[in-house]
């Protein structure tokens, strides 16, 4: 694992985040972590705090609440959350159990992707260290009632399945078919009942905010996104690997950090990403400006975006879970436009139709996989015009 | 539902102690169908449509509930495959790094092309997307290990081991 800068989170000492929680009552602990600003870290930036209230407030009839982490980093071209299971297992597994408390759970689980598959022991020794220790089990840290178990389960290759509604069904024993929203998973997750789905990252950032406090991560960041972020640097880079930045850092200081200042784009978001031209650099990574979970693929001078475009929709084809009719269909449509251009085959009016149909599939797919696969795509029909114009005969 | 047939041949008899060994391991409730599933293509090396069957028996659900399940995840699956399965990472970092070479190269030293089986039913090549492995690509995961930065000669290497580790059945 190639980690390229210090990592905060090697440095938050272990426990002391939970032990502080259990000092306080779930909901100071809601609360604080509702203060800190921490927003999730999967990409979709929903704040922690307000999912962790709603779900402790929803009613749970046979008194069972659920906390997930979402170890299914599937996203092209993220390995951040590998580097922090490998290197700080323990602090997801007490970000979970804080969790837990702040929501009034019984039971958690670890849907790691089963293209990690070889992290599964490690994992099972962290539980294990954890339950001999009282971190996990009955009367936590002698905490009377306080009881929260967590267990490992593993994917089966289906990128779909990082949405948190499709992973659930996943958990229940089901296709990873995204189900409709309402209800929200933290009015009925599991089998039902309140559930919270967070991302390994996220978890593992809420010690560091109960044992350093709100004001120290708020301190970090931007005001509306708080916090340091990693982010998994790859492509035409000299140093690619899991850097840790505060939110807001430019796509230039990735790039100087990274090695890779002669970059003519990169892919802020992966696969369901925007392409960045380099006329953007200065833009900043956070959620109020370049949106990402922490996949940056970096594009050299010699590299033809339409490759790209056509690498990440052979994937969205391929991973589409074909449930719903935008995104089953789109996709290969949006595909074999992307080749047409690449041929010279693509008219202008054809172009305009594939426009349409990527911002139709952003509004009427039913998960963000569809949401999201024609970004790409549309980045470059937006901010690459002329090269692409150059593709279209006249 | 299908009801099971009443006699099994003997090697079907094999099957069904087989799923109801996990049964017993994992029990019979429909949110354990992965890790069923997942643990009989460990120990059988393939999900047969009598499996399936068994399997919609034990847990009281349709075949077709498991069998939909079976075919939607591409780590399950139906059919025969390798004692081994070589997953080479087709996602753009590895792409950008040579993984195409890299394919070449699994396909001389199999000599199968990507999507099939030696036959001798030792190794099944197959395409993945993203493993998390882009930090060092081109990457493959040769059953539960990942493996970066493939040359040629690396490539060699790690078919060599995957072969020296066959038991063939």
């Amino acid at each position: 694992m190639i980690i390229r800068t210090p990592l905060t989170l090697a440095s938050v000492h272990p426990d002391i985040g939970l032990r502080v929680a259990l000092a306080r009552t779930p909901a100071d602990v809601v609360e604080q972590v509702t203060r800190s600003g921490i927003r999730g870290r999967g990409g979709a930036g929903f704040p922690t705090g307000l999912k962790w209230r709603l779900a402790s407030e929803a009613p749970a009839p046979d008194g069972r609440r659920h906390v997930v982490c979402n170890a299914d980093e599937g996203e092209p071209g993220t390995f951040k959350d590998r580097a922090l299971l490998s290197v700080v297992p323990d602090l997801v597994v007490e970000g979970m159990t804080i969790a837990a408390w702040a929501i009034g759970a019984t039971s958690g689980v670890v849907y790691l992707r089963g293209e990690y598959v070889y992290l599964r022991d490690e994992l099972e020794s962290c539980l294990a260290r954890r339950r001999a220790a009282g971190l996990l089990g009955n009367d936590i840290l002698g905490t009377p009632g306080f009881c929260f178990d967590i267990h490992i389960r593993l994917g089966s290759g289906a990128y779909v399945c990082g949405e948190e509604t499709a992973l659930l069904e996943s958990l229940e024993g089901r296709r990873g078919e995204p189900r409709n929203r309402f209800p929200y998973p933290v009015v009925r997750g599991l089998y039902q009942a309140p559930t919270i789905v967070n991302n390994v990252e996220t978890l593992a950032w809420v010690p560091a905010v109960l044992a350093r406090g709100a004001d120290w991560f708020l301190g970090i960041g931007t005001p509306g996104s708080s916090g340091p972020k990693l982010l998994s640097v790859s492509g035409d880079v000299a140093r690619p690997g899991v850097y840790e930045f505060p939110f807001g850092v430019t796509v230039r200081a990735v790039l100087e950090a990274s090695g890779g200042e002669d970059a003519r784009a990169v892919v802020v978001g992966g696969a369901s990403g925007v392409c960045v031209p380099a006329s953007d650099f200065s833009r900043g990574i956070s959620y109020e400006d370049l949106c990402t979970g922490g996949a940056i693929i970096v594009l050299g001078p010699h590299r033809d975006l339409l490759d790209v475009a056509e690498n990440f929709l052979e994937f969205f084809v391929d991973e589409s879970c074909g449930q719903c009719t935008p995104c089953r269909l789109g996709n290969p449509v949006l595909l074999e436009g992307v080749r047409s251009l690449k041929r010279g085959e693509c008219g202008p009016e054809r172009l305009g139709e594939l426009r349409r149909l990527g911002h139709t599939m952003k509004d009427a797919s039913k998960c963000g996989l569809g949401q999201s696969s024609p970004n790409f795509f549309l980045s470059l029909v937006d901010r690459f015009g002329p090269e692409i114009s150059d593709r279209v005969p006249v | 539902m299908t009801p099971l047939p009443d006699t099994l041949a003997a090697e079907d008899a094999d099957l069904v102690s087989a799923v109801d060994a996990l049964v017993a391991r994992h029990g019979s409730a429909r949110g354990e169908l992965l890790p069923l599933l997942q643990d009989l293509l460990a120990d059988r090396g393939e999900i047969s449509d009598l499996a399936v069957q068994v399997v919609a028996d034990r847990l009281g659900i349709a075949p077709t509930e498991v069998q939909g399940v079976v075919t939607f995840y591409k780590f399950l699956g139906t059919g025969p495959r390798g004692r081994h399965m070589i997953r080479l990472c087709h996602t753009l970092s590895c792409v950008m790094a040579g993984a195409r070479d890299v394919a070449t190269t699994l396909e001389t030293e199999l000599a199968i092309p990507v999507g099939a089986t030696t036959p001798d039913g030792a190794v099944t090549l197959e395409w993945a997307n993203c493993i998390g492995m882009c930090a060092t690509p081109p990457a493959l995961l040769a059953d539960a290990e990942a493996f970066g930065d493939l040359t040629p000669e690396r490539v060699r290497e790690i078919v060599a081991a995957v072969r020296a580790a066959d038991v063939p059945g």
